[in-house]
């Protein structure tokens, strides 16, 4: 299978998806251009980390009227797999195709640590390589990363089981200190509901390697490449 | 004495009730710690000017704040038209 990463100006982890795809995972990948509006056969595509288009006006909201937007827009309507990390999850918030929307950190500071999370849906297609409950460390690196949803909206995904992470300690329980930006009900990271389109503001692609000091990320590619060729990959 | 005419729309962003506005928060605190004890509560939002073609209507600038200006889930928009 083919992945795509999609680069916009101001995208700055677009290499780390690339080499945590390329390198590590051993799966062919592509850099797809903001403006090019083609998505070149790719079988997943990932929204990477970064400040796109200088986070004007609210982080994501310039990136979604990009020409490659539309192309994933349709891809992820046709059920294709669809990775949004950190700005890639704010992106995807701002073209709707998730849910909710993203504040300031609640102590307006700029996060950059590790923090863990709890897997609370395997049912995605970048989870199912996880147990449920699976706790893993990964880096979270932002400043708007506060999930906010409408009593409404929350409602409806925690009935469906949208929230495919939460903020957690390391034993795995929601406690005090452990959400780093104050999301609402410790969301780090959710789902539409088919589970074809995934968002979380933690780096899985800065979690890919021991040397980096965690190698928990690897599960959520791995778990794409399982879905979609339906088999283990060899990294 | 020559008037101006620029056609222009005032448009004012701010979060709704209820959504968390920590920049507010910390600009209150701020103030309540310079002495100013008579406010309750801040609020932040953002003003956006606009100069508008001269047909371009009130419904032209509300397009504008649904598809860009404001995000729906946690900001409200007014308008100010200049006639």
């Amino acid at each position: 299978m083919k992945f795509g990463v999609v680069v916009f100006p101001g995208s700055n982890c677009d290499y780390d998806a690339y080499m945590a795809i390329k390198h590590v995972l051993n799966q062919p990948v592509e850099y797809l251009w903001h403006a090019d509006g083609d998505l070149k056969g790719s079988d997943c595509i990932i929204l990477p980390g970064g400040f796109s288009y200088g986070d004007y006006l609210r982080a994501g909201a310039i990136a979604r009227f990009a020409p490659v937007l539309k192309k994933v827009v349709d891809f992820a309507s046709g059920g294709g797999a669809v990775l949004g990390i950190c700005n890639g999850f704010q992106i995807l918030l701002e073209v709707g195709l998730l849910p909710g929307a993203m504040l300031r950190n609640r102590n307006l500071r700029f996060v950059h640590r590790d923090v863990y999370l709890r897997c609370d849906n395997t049912n995605t297609l970048f989870t199912g390589a996880l147990e449920e409950g699976a706790v893993l460390r990964m880096p979270v690196s932002h400043g708007e990363g506060n999930y906010f949803a409408t009593a409404e909206q929350l409602e409806e995904i925690e009935k469906k089981g949208q929230v495919v992470f939460r903020y957690v300690n390391a034993q795995g329980i929601q406690a005090e200190g452990s959400n780093p930006n104050g999301s609402v009900q410790d969301i780090a990271g959710i789902c539409n509901d088919r589970g074809n389109v995934v968002g979380l503001m933690p780096h899985p692609d800065r979690a890919i390697e021991a040397l980096l000091g965690s190698t928990d990320g690897r599960a959520m590619f791995e778990s794409v490449v399982m879905a979609i060729e339906g088999q283990t990959c060899e990294a | 004495m020559a008037t101006s005419s620029k056609h222009t729309a005032t448009v004012t962003v701010r979060y709704k009730d209820g959504v968390l506005d920590p920049q507010g928060v910390t600009i209150h605190r701020a103030l309540t710690d310079l002495g100013l004890n008579g406010i309750r509560q801040v609020r932040t939002g953002r003003t956006f000017e606009l100069e508008l073609e001269p047909d371009a209507t009130r419904e032209t600038v509300e397009r504008a704040c649904r598809a860009l200006l404001a995000n729906p889930v946690i900001e409200s928009f007014d308008i100010e038209m200049d006639t």
